[in-house]
């Protein structure tokens, strides 16, 4: 079955293939155009990751040939902890077709949105809004901002994480480095040997796992304010160490209640809910 | 049953799967050694409103043409995911008045449920707390006389699994008839025997009921009084609750009717308003009486009785009615109505709405089934209750219950037909879905990954030669 697009209301792309959907949006008089070029982008994306797939999902090895794969690699090596390129797959994918989308005149402003992993693109005062998983907050996104992507890793939903928190969201300067970060900074948001944390070889839950044998989580039980404060010093420590590299722009931590945010995520909070 | 883990082909990933597992889409899995997907859903496709047909559905037929708030893609046939912790069915992303949404979409395997009965009827059921059965076995019970209706309360858990088997069995079965709209024949401990179909008449002890009261005796007289105002010169309404007398009662005095002397047998509330003027049952007004003369005692002259005297006694659906005047005795004599008078009394027909039941089926979804949609299940409890997710089932709004859990309730004549089933435990299967903003379904620990398109299950669904069909969503919007 091959790469599949849909138009869905309000005027945006929905790309499909395989595991991967991506929701498109493009403003100003070049979208049809720019539309037109993320989908030639999508149609070979996932068959070129697939062909590199063992590559991609070792930690080290030759130098992939397709230009996707090598911006996984490339990402996943600016960070010292350990990782795979896999880590970097959402984030370079929704790069790539922004990438190409913007490879025209007339677009002002565009997102590609690949399963909460978003690179997006702004001209001056154009502003972007994503609301934030966690946290019930928006962050809104001046084009003074740097940044021009955010992803978001925890460990619940399908991601498998070496940590507990509930999310951690990174905006950074791409895509993929913000994918690649947010799984790092997620794995350091952790207890280690606490009994709360039930915990499973990656590779018995997915055979084709990149983290093979490594212990992934799978439940937390109920923690209290000290535990998660520390669990959140822990990740906040290596938010910053990132940060101070240059390699994220800002991070915002969650556990239970607890939300923890390293540099200035223009984080806005709407009103609470009423039943 | 296989052992072996196998390679799924329906992408380019080539998962490998172990038996139990899905893939890295979470579309496919390994089960029994095959890789499967969806099963057959219903789609609510609102462009068939307005005497569309439930059609059989295929991909051939998609035509592409259209938006996310036309499709609903419902919970039914949509199939379970078991154990709970799988992430549910289908969770389609739509787009809705602008904002992204997720919509998990279940079949949701019901051991605390049950049914609402609402029966419109005067007549006397049964007394409160009576026990129903269907057959000889005990489903449920009498609950409270409501405005111009007669609640049942039947299975819930206690019935469904807390007595004997049978009970059990027979209790599902009924639940299960209701819901579908079929008609059900219950009987009620020291009552009547009443035939329940969803959006149908009772029928009471074989007779059908046509209307249902226009409101209780005293009410119908402060509504209508100044309709009888100089046509006659005394009205009873006849009502097995709070019989009304017009010189007496409140809208009365304040036309200045004059008195008459009646005096009505049963417990005088306030002035004009009687309770328990006689037995309940099949007759005037929900009363046992066939004669309505027999509430009265004897006339008083010096309370304004006198030969010649009018009285018109009608129940409060109109449907009896009788017009007697004094004799030289003060004894009420019958005599023809008055063509002025008639059309007082049609009026009270023609204000009562039809008869019917209404079948609410009531649930818990506060289980296990949570964690179809999320890995942390409080936090969907939570969003239920603070309004930020809405549930539906089978596509049409369910009433939540405050306070704790997820406790539902839904009119089933509005939801798709043959929405429910059962497995054997016994309990019904209904559909099932939870509609929350896309970053909400995120930040409670939704199952992300298994976030799809409708194009998507409409095409997959089709090829996997799952059968699929379209249906108008009633009662909605």
């Amino acid at each position: 079955m091959g790469a599949q697009a849909a138009w869905i209301s309000g005027g945006r792309l929905h790309l499909h293939h395989g595991p991967i959907d991506m929701i498109v949006g493009v403003e100003g008089p070049g979208a049809a155009a720019g539309f037109a070029r993320a989908i030639r982008r999508f149609d070979t994306l996932l068959e070129e990751l697939a062909a590199e797939l063992p590559r991609l999902r070792s930690a080290n090895g030759a130098l992939p040939r397709g230009d996707v794969a090598r911006d996984m690699v490339h990402t996943a090596g600016r960070f010292p902890e350990f990782s795979t390129p896999m880590a970097a797959v959402a984030g370079a994918g929704a790069d790539a077709v922004l990438a190409a989308l913007m490879d025209g005149p007339g677009v002002c402003k565009a997102y590609v949105n690949n399963g909460g992993d978003i690179a997006f693109h702004l001209r001056e005062s154009a502003v972007f809004r994503a609301a934030m998983a966690g946290t019930g907050g928006q962050i809104e996104l001046p084009s003074t901002c740097p940044a021009r992507g955010i992803a978001t890793s925890g460990w619940r939903g399908r991601s498998q994480s070496l940590g507990i928190s509930d999310s951690v969201t990174v905006l950074a300067e791409k895509a993929a480095l913000a994918d690649v970060a947010a799984t790092l900074i997620a794995n350091a948001v952790d207890l280690p040997g606490a009994a709360e944390i039930t915990r499973t070889p990656a590779r018995d839950l997915y055979p084709d796992s990149d983290l093979g044998a490594r212990l992934v989580t799978t439940h937390v039980a109920p923690l209290t304010a000290v535990q998660i404060s520390t669990a959140l010093t822990a990740g906040m420590i290596r938010a910053e160490s990132y940060r101070a590299a240059g390699l994220i722009h800002s991070a915002a931590l969650t556990l239970g209640p607890q939300t923890r945010i390293a540099g200035l995520l223009p984080l806005t909070q709407p009103e609470a809910i009423h039943a | 049953m296989s052992g072996e883990k196998i390679r799924c082909d329906a992408c380019p990933v080539m998962c490998f799967i172990a038996p139990g597992n899905v893939g890295a889409c979470d579309r496919y899995g390994n089960e029994g050694g095959q890789i499967v997907r969806s099963d057959p859903l219903t789609i609510l496709d609102r462009r068939l409103e307005g005497g569309g047909a439930v059609r059989p559905f295929l991909t051939h037929d998609w035509d592409g043409t259209f938006s996310d708030e036309d499709i609903f893609i419902s919970g039914v046939g949509a199939g379970t995911t078991y154990p709970d912790y799988k992430p549910a069915p289908f969770i389609v992303s739509r787009e809705v008045a602008g904002a992204d949404t997720v919509t998990v979409v279940t079949e949701a395997i019901f051991s605390y449920c049950g049914v609402k009965v609402k029966i419109d009827t005067d007549r006397h059921l049964g007394t409160e707390g009576a026990v129903v059965r269907a057959g000889s076995e005990a489903v449920g019970h009498v609950t409270t006389s409501e405005y111009g209706s007669q609640m049942l309360s039947l299975g819930g858990v206690d019935h469904l699994t807390g007595g004997s088997k049978a009970e059990g069995r027979v209790t599902c079965d009924a639940l299960l008839r209701l819901c579908n709209r079929e008609a059900v024949d219950l009987s009620i401990e020291g009552g009547a025997t009443v035939t329940v179909q969803a959006g149908m008449a009772p029928i009471v002890d074989g007779a059908r009921e046509a209307r249902m009261r226009v409101g209780c005796g005293s009410a119908t007289i402060g509504m209508f009084a100044s309709q009888w105002l100089g046509l006659v010169d005394e009205v009873v309404v006849v009502d097995d609750h709070i019989t009304g007398v017009v010189s007496e009662h409140q809208a009365g005095k304040v036309l200045d009717w004059p008195e008459t002397g009646i005096r009505i047998k049963g417990r005088r509330s306030t002035p004009g308003r009687y309770f328990q003027v006689a037995g309940p049952g099949q007759g005037w007004g929900g009363t046992d009486i066939e004669d309505p003369l027999s509430i009265l005692n004897p006339w008083l002259e010096k309370k304004g009785a006198r030969p010649g005297l009018t009285l018109l006694m009608v129940s409060t659906t109109g449907e009896h009615a009788a017009y007697y005047v004094l004799d030289d005795a003060l004894e009420p004599q019958p005599a023809p109505m008055s063509a002025a008078l008639q059309p007082s009394v049609d009026l009270i027909a023609e204000n009562c709405e039809p008869a019917l039941c209404t079948v609410m089926f009531q649930a818990g979804a506060g289980g296990s089934l949570r964690s179809g949609v999320t890995q942390n299940p409080v936090l969907l409890t939570r969003s239920v209750q603070s309004g930020e997710t809405q549930v539906t089932c089978g596509g049409v709004e369910a009433y939540i219950w405050p306070g704790g859990g997820i406790t539902l309730m839904v009119d089933v004549l509005h939801m798709p037909e043959g929405s429910f089933g059962y497995v054997p435990t016994p309990a019904l299967v209904a559909p099932l879905e939870f509609t929350l903003p896309r970053a909400a379904f995120s930040a409670l620990g939704g199952h992300d990954a298994a976030v799809r398109s409708i194009a998507d299950i409409v095409e997959k669904g089709g090829e996997y030669g799952a059968d699929m069909r379209l249906s108008p969503p009633k009662g909605r919007g």
